[in-house]
């Protein structure tokens, strides 16, 4: 145990007094077996319950999810309207609900504005839709730079805006969970929504990207 | 004031590199995000109280650790913190206590129900917002819990005391400030307010580019 020497006294916020954790292994592959083992053993944790769970976001859950909800919203402008007032029940038929994507808020590219999301205190992201985030959204580059540059970080991505289209920044600080509709790409009148769903990458729906019809 | 977790705005670090990985990079990965949502399921600590947790980290394992090792180390140190696992099976990695709350244990076929239940924070509200969409409204100026020293908050440093614009009012939601230390949920009304870059970053960001933060009513003054 070791005190981590930030002066503060409030014996409400015991987290600052000492830090358990220290106690475990130092590679992560022992800290984390470490763990569940104990937490197996205490019968804290049914190990079917671990295996459903990255069975869940690694083979279930994903930003098929998001691209199908963007491509119908593409084909049908009544589900667009529903969708951009009030999307909680049109996702609740549609399966897509669940842990961090109870409070959905799409947010619509224009030519004169283009929506990119972060969370900069820790990862907030819309599992439902997306699942897991990306490593590069969980780093400290990402969080730290894209609200204060974000034409340099997105040009590190690809994507460079016309320097009239402005920039909205989304700070999921909240349970709101935010997700950027793309706009439809030229010369894809007539696709339906299997084939439309298959342009929109997870970047699109983050804002770091752009769906693009492929050019072959 | 603040705290190793809030980093927006930070100068520093290098570019990013948006590569294509698995959901899981590697096999670990997967069972620390899955511990972590199966010993929630115990129901002895709610989500702000988690986040407070990995952001109490020191700043120095904030820095060195990944990802998934902050919510190793916030996880371990909630379950001895509420008196789940001591700090000597931890050492040991061996149960010797009593095995506390296992009947609540989260069941392998319970997990799809309750990830697809989810835990939503909206509340019936019971204080009225005093805030409309367009109007002109200011953060406090520290970002800071006021109820707790060194406490939880979700206002980043660097949207404390500025100026901006109510853009949604989303209802009335959990006050991370006070349920992260079991002070109780106190919903209050929710708003995604906009500030113009240049205001947060002076005249580095483009004019008409926008920051939008969601704050609590209590964040909130008229400006």
């Amino acid at each position: 145990m070791h005190a981590d020497g930030d002066g503060i006294s409030d014996m409400t916020d015991s987290h600052t007094h000492s830090h358990p954790h220290s106690h475990l292994p130092d590679d992560p592959v022992l800290r984390v077996k470490a763990l569940e083992t104990l937490l197996v053993q205490k019968g804290l944790v049914d190990p079917t319950a671990v295996q459903a769970i990255i069975d869940t976001y690694e083979n279930k859950v994903g930003p098929q999810n998001g691209a199908r909800v963007v491509a119908k919203m593409w084909l049908d402008e009544g589900f667009q309207a529903a969708m951009l007032d009030d999307p909680m029940p049109k996702l609740q038929e549609l399966g897509y609900y669940g842990r961090q994507g109870e409070h959905m808020v799409f947010v619509e590219n224009t030519p004169e504005f283009h929506n990119v999301v972060v969370c900069t205190l820790c990862s907030c992201y819309p599992w439902p839709l997306l699942g897991i985030p990306p490593g590069w959204y969980k780093s400290d580059a990402y969080r730290a730079r894209v609200v204060r540059e974000p034409r340099k970080v997105l040009s590190e991505f690809g994507l460079m805006l016309p320097e009239d289209t402005k920039i909205r920044v989304w700070d999921s600080t909240a349970e709101i969970r935010y997700l950027v509709v793309p706009e439809r790409p030229a010369g894809t009148d007539g696709w339906d929504e299997d084939a439309l769903a298959g342009l929109v990458t997870r970047d699109a729906m983050i804002g770091t990207g752009l769906v693009q019809r492929p050019t072959t | 004031m603040s705290r190793v977790h809030d980093m927006g705005g930070r100068f520093g670090d290098g570019p990013i590199t948006p590569e294509d990985e698995a959901v899981f990079e590697k096999d670990w990965h997967g069972h620390a995000l899955a511990l972590n949502l199966a010993s929630g399921a115990l129901g002895q600590w709610n989500i702000d109280m988690s986040r407070h947790a990995r952001e109490c980290l020191s700043p120095k394992d904030y820095s060195r650790f990944s990802y998934y090792e902050k919510w190793m180390a916030g996880l371990a140190d909630l379950l001895v913190e509420k008196g789940l696992v001591s700090e000597v099976e931890l050492e040991t990695a061996t149960a010797s206590g009593p095995y506390a709350l296992a009947e609540r244990q989260l069941k392998g076929e319970r997990v799809a129900a309750v990830l697809s239940s989810g835990g939503p924070s909206l509340r019936e509200n019971t204080e009225l917002p005093r805030f409309n969409p367009g109007q002109a409204v200011q953060t406090r100026t520290l970002a800071r819990n006021e109820y707790v020293e060194g406490g939880h908050t979700r206002l980043p440093a660097y949207a404390a005391g500025k100026t901006g614009h109510v853009v949604l009012c989303h209802g009335a939601h959990v006050l991370p400030d006070t349920n992260a230390h079991g002070l109780g949920e106190n919903p209050e009304p929710l708003y995604a307010v906009a500030f113009p870059a240049q205001s947060l970053w002076g005249d580095a960001a483009a004019e008409g580019d926008e920051v939008i933060l969601d704050i609590w009513q209590s964040y909130l003054s008229p400006a």
